[in-house]
C-alpha cells in the first residue's frame, strides 16, 4: 500500500482517533475493540467494514499498528464518501471529509468540544446522530469521564451545560465504564456529576441512581471483593467479577457487586450492544493478576514455567483439557512458559470459563499479548493511558489544523511519500540530458495518451519551462517517474503527477536551454506531435536550404505546414511570419510562382533553388509560407520526434549556417534560427488554438496552392542536383538525430525499469 | 497424500494414529506397527554414532505393493510414521521431509502444554465438551489432516 496522505486536520483528528482507541496507552496499537466499534459507529455495513479492515492490514497483522488505524479511518472516510474502496483511493481521492463516526465519535467531539477552545464545528459535523441505544446511554457517561482527568471535570461540567450534546454521544465500550470504576477508589465521587445527566436514559434512571449508590459503595468495597473473590478458586469466583468482564456499564457493575439489583445487571448487560468487548481485562482485574503473578514470579518481566501455571490454573478446577486449551489461547509464542500478558489472558479465560462462558476457538484480540516492542508498556494501567490521551487534546489545538509532527516522525514513510506526492507544481527541473533525450520522452509520452489527460501535461510544461531553464535537482518519488511511463497506473489519475512526470522526463531529458529564446516553453507532450514534424521539416528543409526569414520575430510563425507529398527545400520558412501575412503570402503565391522559377515546380530543388536564388526577405517571406507547407509535406516522418528536440533545432541551426553560407544566404542564417525555433515552440504551444487554426488555415491555403504551381523543368539538372545534395545532407543530420534519440530511448527505458523495480521493493511495505 | 499418520510413544505405544479412508484403519495400524522394527532397526544401525548425529528423517522405511512407509523419529524416540499411496508418484523425498517436519513441530506444540502429560493420547476432541475443542491438539489434528488430503 502507498503511503499515506493526510492533511493536517485529518492527522491530528486520526491521532485523536487513535489516542481513543489506545486504550492500553501502548502508543502502537489500538485496541481492537475500541476499533470495532469504531467502525460500526461509522455506519457502514458490515462487509464494507471487513474490507476496510483487510484493506489496511490488520487482519493480516492482526492488530491495528497506528498505521493501520490511519489507513482503516481514510478508508472509512472514502467509503462514507462513496468512493469505491481500493488501496490507492486512499490517496488519490482528494478532498475527503473527515470520517464520520456517529456514535462514540461524537462523545469524543464533544470532549474535545469541551476542551478545546469554541471547536463548534467538530460538534456541527457530528452532531447529527442518533441517541444512542437506552442500554448503551450510561456507559456514555462513563466514557465521558474516562478519557482524561481534567477534561472529565470539564466535560462534567459541560454535560449539565449541553444536554443536547450528551444523548449523542454514544455508549462507550464497557471498558470505558471499567476504567471509571476503576479510578473509582480515586475518585468517588465525582461519578456523581456524571450520573446527573443519566435520567436522560429513562430505563437507566433506577439503575442509575441505584448504581449510583452502589458505586459509592462499590468504591469503598473496591480492594477486597476482587481479592477475596478471586483468589480462592475453590469458591465460586465472584460472578461479579465474571460479570465486570462483559460490556456491562459501570452501573450494571456496581450492581452486580452488591448484589442487591444483580438482575437489573444482568439485563443491562444482555442488553448492551454487541460490538463490545468481552473480553476485556478490567484494570482491578488486572492488578489482581498481576499480584497473583507475582505469587508465583516475582519478576514481572519474566516467565511463569509451565508446571508452575499447571499446578497455578489446576487449582480452578477446570478440566484438563479445558485448561490445556486455554494454555494453548494464553501462550503465544508457543514457548511454554507464560509472561505477564500471557497470564493474565490465561487467568481471564479461566475466570471466564469458570462462569460459564465458552472459551473461544481463538485468544479474543483485546487479550493478546503486546507485542514485544510493546512490553515495556504492558503493564501500563489505564490512568498512563487517560494521560495519554489527555496530553492529545492538550497538544491539539483547538482548530485541528496544525500537523502533528509527531505523526510526522514516526510515520517517515508516509510523510515522505506525501510530500513526495505534495510537491507537483513547481518543481525545478535538472537539465541535463540532451535535448533530445526530452524529445524523446515527450515522444514517449505522446505515445501513451490513454488516460493522461493533455490540458495539464501541456499546462505543466508551460509552467516548468520557465523554470525547467534553470539547473536544479528534481525530486521525484520513485512512482512518478514510473508513472509516467505507465499511464494505466493508479496515479496516472493524478494530472499533477503526470505533470511531475513530463517535467521530470524533461529534466531528464534536461537540455541544456534554448541558447537563444529564452521562454519557449519545452517541447510539449503529445499534440504538438504532429506539429513537431512539419515543424521539423521546416528546421530540416532551413538547414539544409538555409533559412530565411522575415525579420517577423516578434510574431509566432505561423502554422507550420503540414507535410505535404511535395516538398520545396526551400528557405526555412517557419520564420516570423503573421498568419495574415502567411496567408496573404500563400494567396500570393500563385501570382508568385510564374514569376519565380525557383517555385515554378513542387519539387524540392526548385524551392531550393528558388532559396538560393532568392534574397530578398520579402520574397522569401513570400516564399515561407509555400515552402514551408512544402517542406513540411516532404520531410514528416522523420522529422516528427526531431521536431521537439531544441537540440535539433541548434542542429539545424547550426547545419543551416553552413548551408545558408554554402547557399550563400548568409545574412539569413543568423535569424533563422530564434525564429525556427520559435516556430518550434509555437509548436509545441499546442493550446494555442489561433495558431493551430492559423496552421490550418495556411495549410489550408497552401494546398490549395500548391496544385496552381506549375512544375518547370528547366534547369533542373543543376537544382536537381544541388538538392539531391542537401538531401543527402538533410538525410545525414535525421540519421545522427535518430541514432542519438534512439540512445536516449534506451536510456530512459533503463530507467524506467530500475525505477520499477524500486517502486516494487516499496511497495510491499505499504501494500496489503 | 498420506493416507495413514501415526505418532508412536518411546515405549511404542501410539500416541495418535489416524487413518484415511477410515474403514481401513485396521490394515494401517498394523502396517505401522510392523514398521516399528524397521525404526527399530535403522535407529540401532547407527547407534554407535552419537544420538545426536543421528538424522531425524529415517527415510523410506519399507515399500508395499500399495503403500510406502515412511519413518522420523525425534531425539526423545518419538517416532511418527507416515503411509502414503504409492500411486502418489508425485511425492518425493523432500516433500515427505517437509512434512514430517511439519509434524514435528505440530507435536511440539503439543508437548509445550503443561496440560499435556506426555503418553497422553493426543485427542483433538475434549470428551465432556464436544463444542470445546483442543486447540493445540485440534491443530495437531487438523494438520494431519491436511497433510492427508493435500494432494488426494
Amino acid at each position: 500500500m502507498e503511503g499515506l496522505t493526510l492533511s493536517d486536520a485529518e492527522q491530528k483528528y486520526y491521532s485523536d482517533l487513535f489516542s481513543y482507541c489506545d486504550i492500553e496507552s501502548t502508543k502502537k496499537v489500538a485496541a481492537n475493540g475500541r476499533v470495532l466499534e469504531l467502525f460500526r459507529a461509522a455506519q457502514l455495513p458490515n462487509d464494507v467494514v471487513l474490507q476496510i479492515m483487510e484493506l489496511c492490514g490488520a487482519t493480516r497483522l492482526g492488530y491495528f499498528g497506528r498505521s493501520q488505524f490511519y489507513i482503516a479511518l481514510k478508508l472509512v472516510a472514502v467509503a462514507q464518501s462513496g468512493f469505491p474502496l481500493r488501496v490507492e483511493s486512499i490517496n488519490t481521492v482528494k478532498d475527503l471529509p473527515l470520517p464520520r463516526f456517529v456514535a462514540s465519535k461524537n462523545e469524543q467531539e464533544s470532549r474535545h468540544a469541551a476542551s478545546y477552545s469554541s471547536d463548534s464545528e467538530n460538534q456541527g459535523s457530528y452532531s447529527g446522530v442518533i441517541p444512542p441505544p437506552p442500554g448503551r446511554g450510561q456507559v456514555k457517561k462513563g466514557s465521558v469521564s474516562h478519557d482524561t482527568v481534567q477534561p472529565r471535570t470539564s466535560a462534567d461540567q459541560q454535560e449539565p451545560a449541553s444536554p443536547v450534546v450528551s444523548p449523542q454521544q454514544s455508549p462507550p465500550t464497557s471498558p470505558h465504564t471499567w476504567r471509571k470504576h476503576s479510578r473509582h477508589p480515586s475518585g468517588g465521587n465525582s461519578e456523581r456529576p456524571l450520573t446527573g445527566p443519566g435520567p436522560f436514559w429513562s430505563p437507566f434512571g433506577e439503575a442509575q441512581s441505584g448504581s449510583s449508590a452502589g458505586d459509592a459503595v462499590w468504591s469503598g468495597h473496591s480492594p477486597p471483593p476482587p481479592q477475596e473473590t478471586w483468589v480462592s478458586f475453590a469458591d465460586t469466583p465472584p460472578t461479579s467479577t465474571l460479570l465486570t468482564m462483559h460490556p456491562a456499564s459501570v452501573q450494571d457493575q456496581t450492581t452486580v457487586r452488591t448484589v442487591a439489583s444483580a438482575t437489573t445487571a444482568n439485563e443491562i448487560r444482555r442488553q448492551s450492544s454487541s460490538y463490545d468487548d468481552p473480553w476485556k481485562i478490567t484494570d482491578e482485574q488486572r492488578q489482581y493478576y498481576v499480584n497473583q503473578f507475582k505469587t508465583i514470579q516475582p519478576d514481572l518481566n519474566g516467565f511463569i514455567p509451565g508446571s508452575a501455571a499447571k499446578e497455578f490454573f489446576t487449582k480452578s478446577k477446570l478440566p484438563i483439557l479445558e485448561l490445556s486449551h486455554i494454555w494453548e489461547l494464553s501462550d503465544f509464542d508457543k514457548d511454554g512458559a507464560l509472561t505477564l500478558d500471557e497470564f493474565c489472558a490465561a487467568f481471564h479465560l479461566v475466570v471466564a470459563r469458570k462462569n460459564g462462558y465458552d472459551l473461544p476457538e481463538k485468544l479474543p484480540e483485546s487479550l493478546m499479548p503486546k507485542l514485544i516492542d510493546l512490553e515495556d508498556s504492558a503493564d501500563v494501567g489505564d490512568q498512563p493511558g487517560e494521560v495519554g490521551y489527555s496530553g492529545s487534546p492538550a497538544e491539539a489545538p483547538p482548530s485541528k489544523s496544525p500537523s502533528m509532527p509527531s505523526l510526522n516522525q514516526t510515520w517517515p514513510e508516509l510523510n515522505q511519500s506525501s510530500e513526495d506526492t505534495a510537491i507537483v507544481h513547481p518543481v525545478p527541473i535538472r537539465m541535463t540530458p540532451s535535448k533530445i533525450h526530452m524529445q524523446e520522452m515527450e515522444l514517449k509520452r505522446t505515445g501513451s495518451d490513454h488516460t493522461n489527460p493533455t490540458s495539464p501535461l501541456l499546462v505543466k510544461p508551460s509552467d516548468l519551462s520557465e523554470e525547467s531553464k534553470i539547473n536544479s535537482s528534481v525530486k521525484f518519488a520513485s512512482g512518478n517517474t514510473v508513472d509516467g511511463y505507465s499511464s494505466s497506473d493508479s496515479f496516472t489519475s493524478d494530472p499533477e503527477q503526470i505533470g511531475n512526470n513530463v517535467t521530470h522526463q524533461r529534466s531528464h531529458s534536461g537540455t541544456s536551454p534554448d541558447n537563444t529564446a529564452p521562454p519557449p516553453p519545452p517541447p510539449r507532450p503529445q499534440p504538438s506531435h504532429s506539429r513537431s514534424s512539419s515543424l521539423d521539416m521546416n528546421r530540416t528543409f532551413a538547414v539544409t536550404t538555409g533559412q530565411q526569414q522575415a525579420g517577423v520575430v516578434a510574431h509566432p510563425p505561423a502554422v507550420p505546414p503540414r507535410p505535404q507529398p511535395s516538398q520545396a527545400p526551400g528557405p526555412v520558412v517557419h520564420r516570423p511570419v503573421d498568419a495574415d501575412g502567411l496567408i496573404t503570402h500563400t494567396s500570393t503565391s500563385p501570382q508568385q510562382i510564374p514569376e519565380q522559377p525557383n517555385f515554378a515546380d513542387f519539387s524540392q530543388f526548385e524551392v531550393f533553388a528558388a532559396s538560393n536564388v532568392n534574397e530578398e526577405q520579402d520574397d522569401e517571406a513570400e516564399k515561407h509560407p509555400e515552402v514551408l507547407p512544402v517542406e513540411k509535406a516532404s520531410d514528416p516522418a522523420s522529422s516528427l520526434r526531431v521536431a521537439k528536440t531544441d537540440s535539433k533545432i541548434e542542429e539545424k541551426t547550426a547545419a543551416s549556417v553552413p548551408a545558408n553560407v554554402s547557399k550563400g544566404t548568409t545574412p539569413l542564417a543568423p535569424p533563422p534560427k530564434p525564429v525556427r525555433r520559435r516556430l518550434k515552440s509555437e509548436d509545441e504551444l499546442r493550446p494555442e488554438v489561433d495558431e493551430h487554426t492559423q496552421k490550418t488555415g495556411v495549410l489550408a491555403a497552401v494546398l490549395a496552392s500548391q496544385p496552381s504551381i506549375p512544375r518547370s523543368v528547366g534547369k533542373d539538372k543543376k537544382a536537381i542536383q544541388a538538392s539531391i545534395r542537401r538531401n543527402k545532407e538533410t538525410n545525414t543530420v535525421l540519421a545522427r538525430l535518430n541514432s542519438e534519440l534512439q540512445q536516449q530511448l534506451k536510456d530512459v527505458l533503463e530507467e524506467r525499469i530500475s525505477l520499477e523495480v524500486q517502486l516494487e521493493q516499496l511497495r510491499p511495505f505499504s501494500h496489503l | 497424500m498420506a493416507v495413514c499418520v501415526a505418532v508412536i510413544a518411546k515405549e511404542n505405544y501410539p500416541l495418535y494414529i489416524r487413518s484415511i479412508p477410515t474403514e481401513n484403519e485396521l490394515k494401517f495400524h498394523y502396517m505401522v506397527h510392523t514398521s516399528l522394527d524397521v525404526v527399530d532397526e535403522k535407529i540401532s544401525a547407527m547407534g554407535k554414532a552419537l544420538v545426536d548425529q543421528r538424522e531425524l528423517y529415517l527415510g523410506l522405511l519399507y515399500p508395499t505393493e500399495d503403500y510406502k512407509v515412511y519413518g522420523y523419529v525425534t531425539n526423545s524416540k518419538v517416532k511418527f510414521v507416515m503411509v502414503v499411496d504409492s500411486s502418489n508418484t508425485a511425492l518425493r523425498d523432500n516433500e515427505i521431509r517437509s512434512m514430517f517436519r511439519k509434524l514435528h513441530n505440530s507435536y511440539t506444540d503439543v508437548m509445550c502444554n503443561p496440560f499435556y502429560n506426555p503418553g497422553d493420547h493426543i485427542q483433538s476432541r475434549a470428551p465432556a465438551a464436544p463444542l470445546m475443542a483442543v486447540s493445540v491438539r485440534r491443530a495437531f489434528d487438523s494438520m494431519v489432516t491436511s497433510m492427508m488430503i493435500q494432494v488426494c
